[in-house]
């Protein structure tokens, strides 16, 4: 029984970092089609504002929103020097924002140095027979859960979701219909900016927080979004439960490296089985 | 001379006189410099041949055949993981260089079957050669335990196998090549793949890949069956990466993770992209330019060399896109037509996202001229004040 839960627990883990970690990608690359390599660095920034507040003294569930807040603006920012000029151009996109990636863990490592600072997880344990099982980490599943239906309602039942999707799927028309295309284009990469800094910033605690923290996790949100085809959160959903579900089964018989190269493979013989993705096929949907 | 051999505007034809004198000039050079160089920079310049073959294997798919494989350095890495193993448990340090060409041919198939048959879109292709390398790296870290051994080596995880066979001579294996002839085997094989590609380009294949480039989609309508010839050429990169993957282990002389790593694919792209992907000899020059350039950045105490690389990559991509030799290649032209020249050289940005706006601003304004032209249908519009 306790197995079986420590089990679940794995599984709903491993779920909720593909879902943290890619959801931020799913709106900046799966709706935009911005290639934003430098996303890994969005998720260190945000782990390095979260850090930095805690340490601050300000507590650690404020410390969190004000890091996706941060990594918002700065991802607006970005948007207006960088991304602005290259929307269309793929490969540049891709070129340029690795650029941006190298240039940020530069000078993340320049100011903060290359050490790992770290956060007291919060909260302790459970114990669940022979398995004590960290309650932050149930937490994170709660978030992730959380984070993933507000998106998805945002989404698909607002008006700004609305606007946003159709500015997305035909920017000439919209703006034929008096949208202003710059501007959504600039709050949406914010959007997927934040976050990507609030995953960053609720990983914290249990990963801790270093320079080349993004690095970690970039090939993992690529696969997933990549996989998941071209319908952003259905396929983000999909994918991340598929990948959750065989990281977490692998990760615990073997280790966690065993876990991710299992993926990869999974993923590799996906794309030759439905180059789509897995929502190649379907019309409708976010 | 010079310039026609950096610009190279047609692949296809056959090289000239010039092109061949360009190339011996480039050998004698080679020849020479161990006669009038300290043993360091002939050490360093060795290091360097291991990684011009990985730029050159880049270059090619890239500039010529259109696909951006950031995956590179995961061949590049099997080469060297592949020729280490193979020599430290057989002694043949001559057969292990071809299995590290046949390792990264290898894993260059696998991965570019499911790919390239799977008919991913061209970006897909590159992230996931990109995420390749970086799980291969992963992978390679956490081989560290007792358990993970191939014959008789120890993988070493994290800190590499530092014991990495010295080539040795093909015709009598029980002597080692000194520093000097390890040197010269490098120039000789970095010529000789750059010759390789160069030519091959001329030929029926080379041809098709351009023809990739250009236009796929009328490459396959013209019959030919574009899979094969792009996996052809991605195995082909493939194993040119593993080749160099090989000279470079054994140069410095340690197999690695780090071959493996992002640090070392955003490298690739930087010497193709600075050195000008239009052309072969560009991503060579890259090498030479780039490395040197992080060498001396180094000893300037400008704190993470990261840093500047990151800005010298997005100042690349957005103003200067034909990098450095095709930009030096065009110099006689900029004499003949200066305006239209330096508009070629600065594909700015901004216009383009201007000439797009004003399209926008175009439909905008003839939806509202339609508009008007409908009795009763007084613009809803925000903005109308056109």
């Amino acid at each position: 029984m306790d197995q079986v839960a420590n089990y679940l627990f794995q599984i709903g883990f491993s779920f909720s970092i593909f879902i943290l970690i890619s959801l931020g990608l799913a709106v900046i690359f799966g709706m935009m089609r911005v290639i934003n390599l430098a996303q890994g660095e969005f998720l260190m920034l945000g782990a390095y504002f979260c850090t930095i507040c805690n340490q601050a003294g300000i507590a650690l569930w404020l410390s969190i929103i004000f890091a996706a807040l941060a990594v918002g603006l700065f991802g607006m920012i970005v948007e207006r020097l960088l991304i602005q000029w290259l929307y269309g151009r793929v490969i540049d996109t891709l070129l340029a924002t690795w650029g941006l990636s190298l240039f940020l863990v530069g000078g993340v490592t320049t100011i903060f140095g290359p050490q790992t600072e770290s956060v007291a997880a919060p909260l302790g344990n459970v114990p669940v027979g022979d398995f004590g099982i960290p309650v932050y980490g149930l937490v994170l599943i709660a978030v992730a859960f959380v984070l993933l239906a507000a998106v998805y309602a945002f989404w698909r039942y607002t008006p700004y979701g609305l606007i946003v999707r159709g500015t997305m799927q035909n920017p000439k028309i919209s703006a034929a219909l008096g949208i202003n295309r710059s501007l959504v284009y600039m709050l949406t990469f914010g959007f997927g900016s934040a976050l990507t800094g609030l995953a960053g910033a609720v990983l914290t605690p249990i990963v801790g927080t270093y320079p080349t923290l993004g690095i970690a996790y970039i090939a993992k949100a690529f696969i997933t979004v990549i996989s998941g085809g071209h319908l952003p959160l259905l396929g983000t959903i999909s994918a991340a439960s598929l990948f959750g579900t065989i990281d977490g089964v692998v990760a615990t018989i073997s280790t966690s490296v065993a876990g991710e190269m299992t993926v990869l493979f999974v993923a590799i013989v996906l794309l030759r089985l439905l180059p789509l993705g897995i929502t190649g096929r379907l019309n409708r949907g976010v | 001379m010079a310039y026609r051999v950096f610009a190279m505007q047609q692949p296809s034809q056959r090289p000239r006189w010039w092109w061949w004198l360009f190339v011996a000039a480039l050998a004698a050079f080679f020849i020479t410099m161990p006669l009038h160089l300290e043993l360091f920079v002939i050490l360093e310049m060795s290091r360097f041949f291991g990684l011009a073959m990985l730029a050159l294997s880049m270059g090619f798919l890239w500039g010529f055949g259109g696909v951006l494989s950031f995956g590179q350095t995961a061949f590049f890495g099997l080469g060297g993981y592949g020729y280490t193993v193979l020599a430290l448990n057989t002694g043949a340090t001559t057969g292990s260089v071809f299995f590290a060409i046949a390792f990264g041919m290898a894993g260059a198939a696998v991965l570019g079957y499911f790919m390239i048959y799977g008919r991913i879109s061209e970006i897909y292709l590159s992230v996931t050669t990109l995420v390749f390398t970086l799980i291969l790296e992963k992978g390679v870290r956490a081989t560290s335990g007792d358990q993970y051994v191939i014959g008789t080596v120890r993988l070493n995880g994290q800190n590499g196998i530092p014991t990495v066979p010295q080539l040795k001579v093909p015709w009598n294996p029980s002597v080692e090549l000194d520093i000097n002839g390890f040197f010269y085997v490098g120039a000789t094989l970095l010529v000789l793949v750059y010759l390789g590609l160069r030519l091959l380009l001329t030929t029926q294949f080379g041809r098709v890949i351009v023809g990739l480039r250009e236009n796929e989609r009328r490459t396959e309508l013209l019959g030919y069956d574009t899979r094969r010839y792009k996996l052809g050429a991605f195995v082909l990169a493939g194993g040119v990466a593993g080749l160099g993957g090989a000279f470079y282990a054994m140069s410095i002389p340690l197999a690695h993770p780090e071959m493996f790593s992002l640090g070392r694919a955003a490298d690739v792209i930087m010497w193709v992209l600075v050195g000008g992907k239009s052309t072969l000899i560009g991503p060579i020059a890259g090498v030479f330019a780039i490395e040197h350039f992080k060498g001396w950045l180094g000893t300037q105490g400008v704190g993470q060399v990261t840093l500047v690389l990151g800005a010298v990559l997005i100042v690349f991509v957005l103003v200067f896109q034909q990098g450095l030799l095709p930009t030096v290649g065009m110099l006689p032209e900029v004499w003949r037509d200066r305006r239209q020249v330096w508009r070629r050289i600065l594909a700015l940005p901004r216009t383009v996202a201007a000439v797009d706006w004003g399209v926008d601003e175009l439909a905008l304004l003839l939806v509202r001229r339609l508009a008007r032209l409908i009795p009763g249908s007084a613009s809803r519009s925000g903005r109308g004040r056109t």
